[in-house]
């Protein structure tokens, strides 16, 4: 089918700020977004620029956005928009190039919660026993692909790059609900602070726009409650 | 351009190139043990295509039945089709163990068993079920636990930079040059020791379940350098590829049950596998299903077949396998709870690649000579653990317990020797590289000729091969690589320049598939995922060997005298399933 695609370009070294081009084409109906950027890439314009890499849906590289939602540019069929898209890069990160945003700062933030089994207690000889009840308690936070389009989505986080963001708080959850951590109280410091949990509002904006469909908010949730319960 | 040295210079301990399971548990390894480490990727860490992987890691753990590292090491061996070292599957089987318990202790969720201990389900060409798994977001959780232990322990990371030379003299390793893709500009790492992890090369076939990413980059690097590859010829096709996209769907459908079924709705493994059926190694599947699909048996007489999984209730589907049903409904938009899924075989895992020994070094010949200071692990090693064929969830485990055993061999290397002297002119090489795509006079794009290598290479050089087409196959390799030479690129910016590594990604891309090719015309016999309809037996007397392969003066030079260690308990037999 014919389609008219308009993309939001930036090359530093040429331009003063970020501007659209429109591009018009055929492609096959079936075509997804990263088919298109594809075909403008190795056909249209070698100029373009993206990140992608598996094409299954499991790496997170090609998160950007799409007629205004955040997607995963390799799962999402064209004819889910229509045949007149607009594509530009996440909110809320500076551009280095067309659709390639900064993702230094996100990154940083992981780091920041301590992303990582703590163990106090001797290792057990084989693996920790864990219920299946207490591994479902953590099993849907372990999805996440650190896209970032949760917090590209996120009115909390695009004002103040101090705030953790929905990402990393939600890695922060994923290892003080995992029944073997000793980390709680130490990554719960961290977390109750005005730039931590609390600056989630629940606007939910995250949880419409993780391809994995984790439900973000309820689990930032359940961490202000252990917050609470902690300090009192 | 120039390249401001100073400020563009690192000196590392152990410089890792490749942030897969392979690269970050060797990082992780060099990093705990006090030394520096940095590991360089041309995608974020979290990216890698380990992540991709889904159905499970292999350990004999004896949670779900009867199970030990001898029922592993026999089935790995005959999955091999008898190519593979038995030393090394020695030492894999048993540290493949340990290397689950330390992943278990990092805190990988893996999915459990009614008691609580870690799940393993059946895969293809394994006599017990011996998969660990997590969901089938195996790879996925390996690779962001082990991604989270190197940011505890402080690896560096350049992220978003490809490596554009080795700095190798006197058959020592000094280090490497990288670009920067985010800002552009040549960095040089300065090394005591530097392990290739690089990942696989299915990137060079059309239909593949490989990333973006997976250029073969190493084992281009290799060539280049003057060093051989491995049993290149030997590529994995995996049975249950997304019809046309190529996109994996994990043999844990078929652990879990599922069945693969033809336009008559006939289980027809039966005729080719009676006792494992669907759960048969992957070559032989594979084959399988491309007979069915030659023979006219393919859906409505074209080229794919049903996997189906509707017997095995929404509960199961939705709990065991969520992705793959997200996979069939995003991408084919079938309800796998309600239909069966269009698949058909896609080039998935590379066997061959760098060679090295047990310790993870890198050798030069056939006798073994060490490179020193060169290591390489993961999929872009062939040490040879996986032969002729590389048995479902083998990979992950392969990876992670090399990785480590690069790690510990990396910090005994940098403490046994000092930095060597870095060659005369460190950036010549890579700078010549840059130089000629920006300044090409060039009429020539790269991604026709890219597309023209994959589209090929799946018709020519895919489950069935023989003489005449590998021949085609050859003599379309020298042309493209001819055009190669007048390739220009569009985009002459310095920051996240897409063009330029994809300019530079097709070099490594033309250079090992001329090896792959110029292999398989010589192996004359069928072995593995190596199949020849001109040559359909396996033959042991001539062929129970390794293929080294090397670029002299532009030709690829080919030696067999590399044998493989077979045990006396372990000789070749016929391989039935």
């Amino acid at each position: 089918m014919d389609i008219s695609i308009k993309i939001l370009r930036y090359q530093p070294e040429k331009d003063e700020k970020p501007h659209w081009q429109l591009f018009k084409f055929a492609i096959e109906d079936e075509a997804t977004i990263l088919d298109v950027l594809n075909e403008i890439h190795w056909v249209h314009d070698g100029t373009l620029s993206y990140r992608r890499s598996c094409r299954s849906s499991i790496c997170g590289s090609c998160a950007m956005k799409v007629n205004g939602r955040n997607v995963l540019a390799c799962e999402t069929p064209i004819h889910r928009f229509g045949t007149r898209l607009k594509i530009e890069p996440l909110s809320g990160f500076s551009i280095i190039k067309d659709l390639v945003v900064d993702l230094e700062p996100f990154f940083a933030k992981l780091k920041r919660i301590k992303p990582y089994l703590i163990v106090d207690k001797p290792l057990p000889d084989k693996e920790f026993v864990q219920s299946t009840a207490e591994l479902e308690t953590i099993g849907e936070s372990t999805l996440c692909i650190l896209c970032a389009a949760c917090s590209a989505a996120c009115p909390s986080s695009w004002p103040n790059q101090e705030y953790l963001g929905p990402a990393a708080l939600l890695k922060a959850y994923r290892f003080i609900f995992d029944s073997r951590d000793d980390g709680s109280d130490e990554r719960l410091e961290i977390i109750n602070d005005k730039n931590g949990v609390w600056r989630c509002h629940t606007i939910f904006n995250c949880v419409e726009a993780c391809p994995k469909k984790i439900k973000i908010t309820e689990y930032l949730s359940r961490l202000k409650v252990k917050a609470v319960e902690n300090s009192l | 351009m120039k390249i401001d040295e100073a400020r563009n210079y690192h000196k590392i301990d152990a410089v890792i190139v490749g942030a897969g399971l392979a690269g970050l548990r060797a990082a992780l390894e060099v990093a705990k043990s006090g030394l520096t480490a940095a590991v360089i990727s041309k995608v974020y860490p979290t990216r890698s295509h380990s992540g991709g992987a889904q159905g499970g890691i292999a350990a004999a753990l004896a949670n779900a039945a009867e199970d030990s590292p001898q029922m592993h090491m026999f089935d790995t061996i005959k999955g091999s089709d008898y190519l593979a070292d038995q030393d090394i599957i020695e030492l894999f089987v048993n540290e493949a163990i340990k290397t689950v318990y330390e992943f278990e202790h990092m805190g990988v969720p893996f999915s459990r068993t009614e008691d609580g201990r870690i799940n393993q389900r059946a895969f293809g060409g394994h006599s017990s079920p011996r998969a660990c798994f997590a969901q089938d977001v195996t790879g996925h959780v390996l690779l962001h636990t082990l991604y989270e232990q190197c940011l505890k322990h402080n690896v560096f990371f350049f992220n978003e930079f490809q490596v554009l030379s080795l700095l190798l003299e006197n058959d020592v390793a000094r280090g490497l040059v990288a670009w920067d893709i985010r800002a552009g500009g040549l960095h040089i790492f300065h090394a005591r020791a530097v392990l290739l992890a690089t990942g696989g090369y299915g990137r060079a076939w059309k239909v593949t379940s490989n990333a973006h990413a997976n250029t073969g980059d190493g084992v281009g690097l290799v060539l280049e350098a003057g060093l051989p590859l491995e049993d290149m010829e030997f590529v994995q096709f995996h049975p249950t590829g997304l019809y046309k996209h190529g996109i994996l769907l994990s043999e844990a459908a078929r652990g879990e049950g599922a069945y693969i079924v033809n336009d008559q709705g006939e289980r027809f493994m039966k005729k080719y596998a009676a006792s494992k059926m669907e759960l048969a190694p992957r070559d032989i599947v594979s084959r399988s299903e491309q007979t069915e699909i030659n023979e006219g048996r393919g859906i409505g007489g074209k080229d794919y077949v049903y996997l189906d999984l509707r017997h095995l209730g929404k509960e199961k589907i939705l709990q065991r396998l969520p992705q793959i049903y997200d996979l069939a409904l995003n991408y084919l938009k079938v309800d796998a709870v309600k239909e069966p899924v269009p698949i058909q075989p896609t080039a998935h895992y590379s066997m061959g690649g760098i060679p090295a020994n047990a310790r993870t070094e890198v050798i030069k010949d056939a006798k073994g000579t060490v490179v020193r200071g060169l290591y390489t692990a993961g999929e872009a090693s062939c040490l040879s653990l996986h032969g002729a064929n590389r048995l479902g969830c083998n990979s992950l485990q392969d990876a992670a317990t090399f990785g480590r055993i690069a790690g510990i061999r990396m910090g005994e290397c940098c403490r046994e020797n000092a930095y060597s002297d870095l060659p005369a002119e460190p950036l010549a090489k890579a700078q010549a590289k840059i130089d000629r795509l920006k300044q090409a006079p060039g009429k020539e794009k790269h991604a026709p000729i890219r597309e023209e290598l994959q589209v090929n290479m799946t018709k020519y050089m895919g489950v069935f091969r023989n003489e005449g087409d590998m021949g085609k196959m050859k003599a379309i390799i020298k042309q493209l690589q001819e055009r190669y030479r007048m390739v220009a690129i569009d985009d002459h910016g310095a920051a996240f320049n897409l063009d330029l590594i994809e300019a530079l990604e097709l070099e490594n891309l033309l250079s090992f598939s001329e090896v792959i090719v110029e292999g398989a015309l010589a192996r004359k016999e069928s072995r593995g995922a190596h199949f020849r309809t001109d040559f359909p037996k396996r033959e042991d007397g001539q062929w129970l060997k390794h293929t080294l392969a090397w670029r002299r003066d532009g030709k690829i030079v080919l030696d067999f005298s590399k044998g493989v260690v077979i045990f006396p308990q372990y000789q070749p037999q016929e391989r039935k399933y």
